[in-house]
């Protein structure tokens, strides 16, 4: 009995795979984890709201996802994918060697990266210079570079508390991670004369931390360590203000306002990539995308800003939508 | 050389302070591990029992004309923020499928939105003065209550933490077992039945022998790799799927099983294959009807601790796609699904304060399976085994 039983499962599933049909109602989506939550919540809604099933969603970083985009048309390769930088000229290169030459682009909201402390802590203004002091791993002294000697805030400037630099952060293979180096050190660094070209070493004597990809992680070791610093994603600051506070940096604070904006300068761009060539063998893509550039999503009451995505202005989401529903073609100049 | 009485007797004394160490030492040790447990379950039983209860609202639900088009107008106005937007938002399809639907209206007991819940366990929640003597006076009328949480039971993941259920996980759980079983318990068998009973002892078996000891212990994303690299961009399995899953699994298990199997195999007394030869059975004949049968209980129990092993797995997972977002319950080993250990890391990584329940009542659900299921393992062999 038993065997019968293993035989037919075993039949039935090398059946299907060999059944897997032409025409897909699933979409495929990957990409980037900042982008997720939201995205998942879009392909739930989807799944709830229309006639196809859920849509399959898998995170794994915004490389990651553009790699897998960008490994050719067909089945196997997904139809849309997230990110949370916009796609490189490079990678838009190889999507073209690779056959993948009909990409339509599409912006949906930004992120702000916060440096989140304890809120027992006073509310504090940083600069860019100083953070790239407290995290790099040579720091220039008497015009040569050394290794960073840095134990205390008051030590970079005496005008900030006298607190050990301890820093929360994400891993290398975060997005989050790769946003910070570019925007805060690589911004630093070409301004300091000392560094010839973009400097993006982090420390590792210890006053760094590296805290794994996830963020809640760095909120709750927050509010046991109080004297510590977290580098996180604006949503987590959104969901924990009874807890936490973040840094103002350049004068500002991460406020949504400001970081759609870009006045606030840790700020990124979220957006989705979709392969036009799959329209015909995934009849339900462009419903998705639609509805994910819906007023009702990404607008200024819309369900994704309660879960923390930070909307763009009025006139930028009337652009983007409009890109969207006439399926405008990526062009490399747009890239560069 | 000569000792006097009294060096022999403090030299006793000596080694007796030694044994009584020895022994306060080991039994520190134990209830140290034993504390650590105690903590953990008492910290797992503290935040995922929350989750096991949800609040619900009783209410009208009409199906009018409007509703077609705008799902919020099937409910009274001032209860929109309250009831969760999954309990509505799929009516106009309801209608859109069922016109005789228009005109009707129900009497049901709907969930409400998390941070009504929250507010209702006393949680950190959003909700301001107002809204909270809002809720109260609905509690008191008995329009809201919190009762067993049926949805973590009945529905997949969700975006929205009241909606958030385990059992997507679950039924991918059971699909990627099933196939982890069927191929990994024939073929375990199997080889370690040849390299037991029939294999010469030469240096080829031994070095195979070597080698699935060392598989044994391997790190799972290896397997995982490996997977990737064969069953999906090789043969071309469905990534995510359960078929992927429980193939690169089977890879895992099928060193525990040939292990356990050959221990099994071993126990059985070399004078049961004497006789049964003495007889006239052929080889075939002894393993099948003699050896097999014998060894049975140690097979099984040697194949669920495996199993176990197998199923609290996420590493080798997360690289062929089944760490992924399902809220559809799967039905078939081809679709994309998810694991139980997946879903509790997908749920940990959630910003929402809610999904920190949810975590912990995974993580309950999760040992609840796994503690059953070692149950039974050692049941099989207090029940089964026999000694010689």
């Amino acid at each position: 009995m038993n065997r019968i039983l293993k035989t037919t499962v075993l039949a039935a599933a090398v059946m299907s795979v060999a059944g897997v049909a032409q025409a897909r109602d699933q979409i495929r989506i990957v990409g980037s984890s900042t982008v997720y939550p939201f995205a998942s919540y879009v392909t739930e809604e989807f799944g709830a709201v229309s006639d196809y099933p859920t849509p399959v969603i898998e995170s794994t970083g915004s490389g990651g996802g553009l790699r897998l985009f960008c490994n050719g048309i067909g089945d196997g390769t997904p139809d849309i994918t997230n990110a949370s930088r916009r796609m490189k000229p490079s990678e838009f290169e190889r999507c073209e060697e690779n056959g993948v030459t009909d990409i339509t682009e599409a912006k949906i909201g930004s992120d702000g990266i916060v440096m989140g402390q304890s809120n027992e802590n006073d509310e504090l203004d940083l600069t860019l210079e100083q953070i790239f002091l407290a995290v790099a791993a040579q720091v220039p002294e008497d015009g040569e570079l050394v290794d960073n000697p840095y134990e205390n805030w008051s030590d970079i400037d005496s005008s900030l508390p006298d607190r050990e630099i301890s820093i929360y952060g994400p891993p290398t293979t975060s997005g989050t991670r790769d946003a910070f180096e570019e925007l805060v050190m690589e911004a630093a660094s070409s301004e300091m004369d000392e560094y010839e070209e973009a400097y993006t070493d982090i420390r590792d004597d210890g006053a760094y931390i590296d805290a794994g990809e996830n963020d809640n992680l760095i909120v709750q070791r927050l509010q046991e360590d109080t004297g510590a610093f977290g580098i996180f994603g604006y949503s987590f600051l959104a969901e924990n203000t009874d807890a936490l506070n973040a840094a103002s940096i350049e004068g500002v604070a991460p406020e949504p306002e400001d970081i759609s904006s870009g006045d606030y300068p840790v700020a990124r761009s979220l957006w989705f990539y979709v392969k036009n060539q799959h329209a015909d063998e995934v009849p339900p893509m462009y419903e998705y995308t639609e509805m994910f550039m819906e007023e009702q999503m990404i607008g200024e009451d819309g369900y994704l800003k309660d879960i923390g995505l930070i909307v763009l202005p009025e006139e930028e989401r009337e652009e983007w939508r409009q890109k969207m529903a006439d399926r405008t073609q990526l062009e490399l100049s747009d890239l560069e | 050389m000569s000792h006097s009485f009294d060096d022999i007797s403090q030299q006793l004394r000596r080694r007796h302070r030694k044994s009584a160490r020895l022994k306060w030492i080991s039994m520190g040790a134990l209830g140290l591990a034993g504390l650590f447990l105690v903590l953990f379950f008492a910290d797992m039983l503290n935040k995922g029992l929350p989750a096991f209860q949800q609040a619900y609202i009783n209410t009208e639900v009409n199906y009018t004309e409007e509703a077609a088009t705008d799902a919020r107008q099937a409910i009274a106005e001032d209860l929109v923020p309250i009831v969760s937007r999954t309990e509505i938002r799929e009516i106009p399809k309801e209608i859109r499928n069922d016109e005789d639907l228009i005109g009707t209206s129900e009497q049901k007991w709907l969930l409400v939105n998390g941070e009504v819940d929250q507010y209702l366990k006393g949680n950190r929640n959003k909700l301001n003065e107002e809204e909270r003597e809002a809720i109260d006076e609905r509690v008191e009328s008995g329009q809201v209550e919190l009762a067993f949480n049926r949805t973590f039971f009945t529905q997949g993941d969700s975006k929205t933490s009241e909606r958030a259920g385990i059992l997507a996980a679950v039924v991918g759980t059971v699909m990627t077992m099933i196939v982890t079983l069927a191929i990994s318990f024939p073929i375990g068998v199997m080889t370690a039945v040849y390299l037991e009973e029939f294999a010469p002892d030469n240096r080829l078996t031994q070095a195979i022998e070597i080698n699935i000891n060392n598989l044994a212990a391997i790190p799972s994303i290896l397997f995982g790799l490996l997977g990737l690299a064969i069953f999906i961009n090789f043969f071309g399995v469905p990534r995510s799927s359960p078929l992927a899953g429980g193939m690169t699994l089977a890879l895992m298990t099928l060193p525990v099983i040939i292990i356990s199997t050959r221990a099994a195999l071993r126990s059985v007394p070399d004078s049961i294959r004497h006789a049964a030869f003495g007889v006239g059975c052929s080889r075939w004949q002894v393993v099948r009807d003699h050896v097999l049968p014998l060894a049975m209980p140690g097979i099984m129990t040697g194949s669920i601790i495996g199993l176990a092993q197998a199923m609290g797995e996420t590493a080798p997972l997360i690289i062929v796609g089944m760490v992924a977002f399902i809220p559809d319950v799967g039905a078939s080993f081809t679709e994309a699904a998810t694991v139980m250990p997946a879903q509790i890391f997908t749920w940990s990584g959630e910003p929402e304060h809610a999904f920190v329940e949810k975590t912990a009542g995974g993580i309950l659900v999760l040992l609840a399976v796994l503690i059953s299921l070692n149950a039974f393992a050692v049941l099989l062999r207090k029940k089964f085994e026999r000694r010689w």
